[in-house]
Formats: structure tokens, sequence, C-alpha cells
């Protein structure tokens, strides 16, 4: 394998000779960008690994979405609805107090916060969203583990008159559960999900049955760049515009590239969409933090890269946690969006390509850059981005060891924190009011 | 076809004495090992041709909550991917004329090396692989070990697949195709949709020689009506249902597994009467 070692300095990876070795090798085979690489493969990953059922309804999925993507009317309304209904194009925030702790870097912040629902995963359900009416069906299904993805597909399918369906495990539902009201207020049916580990992974394996039965009339409204094609490549498209305008600002702001871009890895839809406009750029070098959970040590985690092997899960091959009998391994993290065995093939194939650099942060690193950038910067983000600002804190500082000062990292802030507030508040023991019992179940923070 | 398949033997055998075929569908390993070795045996001493045995799995997409249950609690039993091989040599000694398909969804496989599980299936007597999760576009790999080591490559069609894929999948296949009778999961139902029977036509016409229909059938009235047009009648989780209430003494699951699967293979024996 010739992935880039996790622990290979920073500076090493900075000055990219790595990063050039592989866009001079990929020009040199294809002469295609990474940033445009289609499905089904990427690489040796991805691919299709469904019951025959659903092949139809996946090859009409993606004639659709070609033809959409070629469609300026299609493009137009995308357009619109980013603009006027989901608030893009979305902020790009320096946070100078908070990169005092990051060793003096540059530190911007891609606010995909402030995104209507809250978070990068509006980009992906209102292309998709639209994608369903020109297909022509009335149902969408979604699976969710937070909450965050499950809310976005209620919320669209309320605008744009969708029945919609949401499967979630047993466990994140009590976990959740002022997610699930949110849900309901929009009109969505939430599926508690009671086989299995009861969290997302299996909550996504009842939205795949489901599929299968209604494929007529229903549409799987995925979350993530994970999945059997053309699910990686459509939502990576859907969520490019992250590194779009995120390349743009930076570019105006400081007048040239970032040296540093960062961002948490569940699924990978929101590394994917900031990475995205960077792949080409050699001398800008990419770092996904995937959940450490309690320790890659600990068997405790959903470390893909450090933790897992090859293999096929919910229709795509991947990195993937399992044993050696091929059965999914349970994943933990303090952040239910990060808690997923298995993870997006293009990430994989950047992985094995060493274009980008995949590292475990744990929740206890993760909640301290949580609550550091709440005190420094007066903005409280969701746990799963809070793993990418305590990878910029350690990239920053490694810089700083290796002499260098006031370059550029941009972390993608996947999303607001409000959701997590129960659960930071038990973390930190910030309540003042005697200790109930029910709180722990309302949390997510003893996954 | 390179290789020539016991299972489409046995099925050719059938169809001249005038019969559809019986496959039932066991997992290997629930409640455990042992026990499932005597459930797949009761099974075929009551009148089952063909044996589907399953590879437990933590994800089974494609199968309902009887078998989900089942896969669930002979994993937390302890099931191993290798018991499969001891099972299947259990049964091939036990009934020499009965071909033992393994079902398995694809990871499993993947993990042990395709062409390892080609090999040790091949070696404890397997007749070939039906999987769920693999369609023949991702197949490349199995269908050389499978050539390798001569076993049946059992892919699915379903009401949804097009001429083209029919062609597809009928082709990659060796042993038979398998016609999902609807859209769905595994489980039983209380009628088994007319598109059943326009599948079958079509995948014949498709270039398949023999193609038998799962999903839904769980008595032999259900049986004799889809053995009417089939080469062989799939049934899962109607056999799997008479084994997962631990309150019955594991000897009385036994004999009412025997009686559901005698009242199948009453079906399929009159089938062709009825048509």
């Amino acid at each position: 394998m010739n992935s880039q070692n996790p622990d290979a300095p920073v500076s090493e990876a900075l000055s990219s000779t790595l990063a050039h070795q592989v866009l001079g090798r990929l020009d040199d085979a294809a002469g295609t960008r990474l940033a445009d690489q289609q499905g089904p493969y990427f690489g040796q990953f991805g691919g299709r690994f469904v019951p025959e059922a659903l092949v139809a309804a996946l090859d009409e999925l993606e004639t659709e979405y070609r033809k959409a993507l070629e469609d300026p009317q299609f493009r137009q309304e995308l357009a619109r609805l980013q603009r006027e209904y989901t608030g893009r194009p979305s902020p790009l925030t320096e946070v100078p107090r908070f990169a005092q702790h990051a060793g003096g870097q540059r530190v911007f912040l891609k606010r995909e916060d402030l995104n209507h629902t809250g978070s990068h995963k509006i980009n992906n359900v209102l292309g998709q969203a639209l994608l369903v009416k020109r297909m022509g069906k009335t149902r969408v299904i979604a699976e969710t583990g937070a909450g965050q993805h499950g809310v976005a597909t209620a919320t669209a399918a309320a605008l744009l008159d969708l029945e919609c369906v949401v499967y979630m495990g047993e466990e994140d539902t009590r976990r959740q559960a002022l997610n699930v009201a949110r849900m309901r207020l929009l009109g969505a049916t939430v599926v508690p999900v009671q086989i299995g580990s009861r969290t997302l992974k299996d909550a996504i394996n009842e939205a795949l049955r489901d599929w299968v039965a209604n494929v007529e009339t229903t549409h799987y409204l995925l979350g993530t760049v994970t999945g059997p094609h053309p699910f990686p490549e459509m939502v990576r498209e859907f969520h490019r515009v992250i590194g779009e305008e995120a390349r743009e600002q930076v570019l105006e702001r400081v007048g040239r590239l970032p040296d540093v871009v960062a961002a948490c890895v569940g699924g990978g839809s929101n590394a994917l969409g900031i990475f995205n406009a960077f792949l080409d750029d050699p001398d800008v070098a990419l770092y996904g933090f995937e959940a450490g959970g309690e320790g890659v040590d600990s068997g405790r985690h959903a470390a893909r890269f450090s933790g897992g092997a090859p293999g096929v899960l919910h229709g795509a091959r991947s990195y993937l946690l399992q044993d050696e009998d091929g059965q999914t391994l349970p994943s933990h993290s303090v952040s239910a969006g990060l808690d997923y065995p298995s993870v997006g093939p293009a990430h994989s194939w950047l992985h094995d390509l060493g274009r980008a650099t995949y590292r475990p942060v744990t929740d206890d690193e993760a909640m301290e850059a949580f609550r550091l950038l709440c005190r420094t910067e007066g903005i409280i983000p969701a746990i799963e981005s809070a793993h990418a600002l305590a990878g910029a804190i350690q990239v920053g500082r490694e810089l700083r060891e290796a002499g260098e000062t006031q370059k550029v990292i941009v972390v993608n802030l996947s999303g607001r924190g409000d959701k997590d507030v129960a659960t930071a508040a038990r973390w930190f023991d910030l309540l003042d009011a005697p200790a109930d019992d029910t709180a722990g179940e309302t949390a997510e923070g003893d996954r | 076809m390179i290789a020539t398949s016991s299972t489409a033997a046995r099925l050719s055998q059938l169809r001249d004495e005038g019969r559809p075929a019986l496959v039932g569908y066991l997992p290997v390993g629930f409640p455990s090992v042992e026990a499932s070795v005597e459930a797949v045996t009761a099974m075929v001493d009551a009148g089952v041709d063909v044996v589907e045995l399953g590879v437990p799995y933590t994800d089974p997409v494609m199968d309902g909550p009887v078998i989900q249950q089942a896969a669930e609690r002979a994993l937390a039993a302890g099931a191993r991917v290798a018991d499969v091989f001891r099972v299947v040599e259990a049964l091939r000694s036990h009934a020499p004329h009965v071909p033992v398909l393994v079902m398995s969804y694809w990871n499993p496989v993947l993990r042990h090396g395709v062409g390892m599980f080609a090999r040790d299936l091949a070696a404890a007597g397997g007749a070939g692989l039906i999987t769920p999760d693999l369609i023949p576009d991702e197949a490349a790999a199995w269908v050389a070990a499978s050539d390798e080591h001569g076993l049946d490559r059992v892919f699915l069609v379903a009401p949804s697949s097009t001429t083209e894929r029919l062609r597809l999948t009928a082709n990659a296949s060796r042993g038979f195709v398998y016609a999902a009778s609807t859209m769905g999961v595994t489980g039983a139902r209380s009628q088994v949709g007319a598109a059943a029977e326009r599948l079958v036509a079509d995948t014949r016409e498709a270039g398949a020689e023999h193609v038998c229909v799962g999903l839904g059938v769980s008595d032999g009235e259900q049986a004799a009506q889809v053995g009417a047009f089939a080469d062989g009648v799939i049934v899962g989780s109607a056999l799997v249902r008479t084994l997962l209430d631990d309150a019955v003494p594991w000897v009385a699951r036994l004999d009412t597994l025997q009686t559901v699967t005698a009242d199948l293979a009453a079906g399929v024996a009159r089938a062709h009467e009825e048509s």
C-alpha cells in the first residue's frame, strides 16, 4: 500500500512531494482530474454490491442525475434554493483567538453550520429531492444517526411535498429525542429500528429493505458519499459547492491557496465536498479526521483507516471495520455522525493514493476542541466538526514544531452544535440541577 | 457453461419425473452448529430436494425479520463462516443425492478470500453459491473461482430486471437462476405475485435453462401454484420460523419443521396436476 503515513511529519505532507507524485502519475495515466473522477469505481473501491432488484432504480437514478447536471433549468433551480433557502454561500470566518492554540497558524472556518437546518447535509438533500421530482417519485426514505440528515431530508420533503420516512436506530432515537421531534414537526414518519446494533448501520439496512420493496414509488435519499454507484459520485457533486466556495473565498482573502484543508470523516460527505476543489492542487495538504473514540487500541472507535480493512458494506467496497469472518464490527464515537463502520469509497481511494491523510481523533481530543471553539470564538460546533478542529490544532502545532507559522488552514465546520448541548453538558458537568437519570439517555455521549 | 452442475442435473431429473424441486433454506449455526445439522437433516428427510444453507451475517439486507432473527441468534451463539463447510460435509454424507448450495452475502466470502472460499466449498462437497448482494457485473473473481472449482453460481433476477439484465444474469448463472417472486425481502406472504410467472418465462426466454422461484412461499398450496411454472420452489422463512420459539422443546420444533416441509413437498409433487 502506498498510502501516506498518518504519523509522518506534517511538513512532509506540506512539501507535497507525495501529492505532486500522485498527481503526476495520474495525469500521465488518464489525464482525468481527481475532482472529476466518475463512478462506479474509485480505484479498487466503490461499485454496486446490491440485490439485483435495486439495479434498475440505480440505473434510472444515474441517468436522471447525469441529465439533470446538464440541464440549465435544474442547475438554476438548485442554485436558487441554495441561495434563497439554504443561505449560500456560507461565510468563511477567520478565527484568530482559536488559532493561537493551533501553533500560530491562520485558521479559517468554512461555515456550513450556518446553512438552513444547521449542517452541510442540506446541500445533498436539496439536489436529490429535486431529482426525485424529476423522476416522478412521491416518497423518500432516509437513514439517520444523530438526526442531521433525517432533519434535512424531512425539511426538503416538506418543501417539495414528498412523503418522508426516516429510519433511525432505536438507540439513536433515544439519544436524539429532540431531533426525532423535529422530524415529526416537519411531517416525517420516524421509524425506530429495533434489530442488530440499533444504530446507523441498522437504519441503513432497514432503509435498503424498504427501498427494495417500494422502489417504484420511492427514492432512497442516502445521506453521504457511501452506498452503491451512483451515490458516492452524485452526493459528492451536490457537496462540491463547499470546496468551490471555500477556494474562491480563501483566494480572495489571502491571495493564495490554503496550505491545509481539514475535515471530519464519517461517511465523508462534508470532507469530500471541501476536498474536491483542492484535489488537483498538489500544494494543498488534505487531512481527514475520523473518530478515534476511546482510542484505536481500545477497539471502541470508528477509525476505518487505522483499524479496518477493505470490504463490502451497504453496496460499496471500501475500508470497513470487520472481524476475520467479514462480519461488521460495531463502531464507537462520542459523535453519532461519525459512528459508522465504513467510509465513502472515494476516501479509500484518496487514502491509498496518498492524496489525503486520514488520522483518528479521540473523543477527549474532540471535546477539548469543542470547548475551545466555544470559549475563544463564540461558535458552538457540532461534535463531528470538533474532530476536524482537534485535527487542525494538531497539524498547526506540528507545523510550528517544524518552524512554520502563518500557514493557512481551512477547517470545514460541517455543522452547528445545538444538537450536542446535552452531550456537552454531561461531558463537562455543566448542569447545576441534581443528576437526572434520564439525561444519560438523551445524550449521545455514552456510545 | 464450462462445468457440469449437479444442481442442474437434479432439476432436470425431477423435471423428467414430472415435478419441480423443493429447495429448502436454513441458516448454519442456528441455534447452534450441531443443532443446525439436525435441522437440515430433518428437512432433507422430510422431502427437500435441494438444500440452501445460509451463512449468518450481521447485515442481511435481503432478509426479512424471521431470517434476520435467526442470523442474529446464530452469530450471538458463536457461528463462524468456516462452520458452513462442516455442515455441508455432514449433509453430503447423510444424503449424497441432495445438492447443497450455500447462500452468503458477499463480504464474508470476500474476507475468506474468493478463491479460498470456492476451494473450501468444493472440498466439502458443496454444489455452489447463491449470492443475494452480488450481481454478475461485480462477479469477475467469483466467476473465475467457481469455474476453477466446478461450482454453481446462482445469481438473482427480480421483477424490475430489464431484458438485457435477464440475459446477462442467465448467461452468468450456473445451476439455476433465482427469480425473486416479488419486489421485497424474504418472508412468508399470503400471495405470491403474478409477476413471478412472467419473470420465469422472461428469464427462460433470456436463456436460462432452470429457473427457481423464491420469496414469499409458505405452504403447500403456494408451492403447488409456483411449482406449476418454475423448476424449483425456494422456501426459507416458513421453515426457519418453525425453529425460532425457544419455549418449545427442540424435538417438537424439528417435528413442526418436518410437517411444514412435508406439506411443501406434497405441494411441489402435485404442482403439475393442478396446472
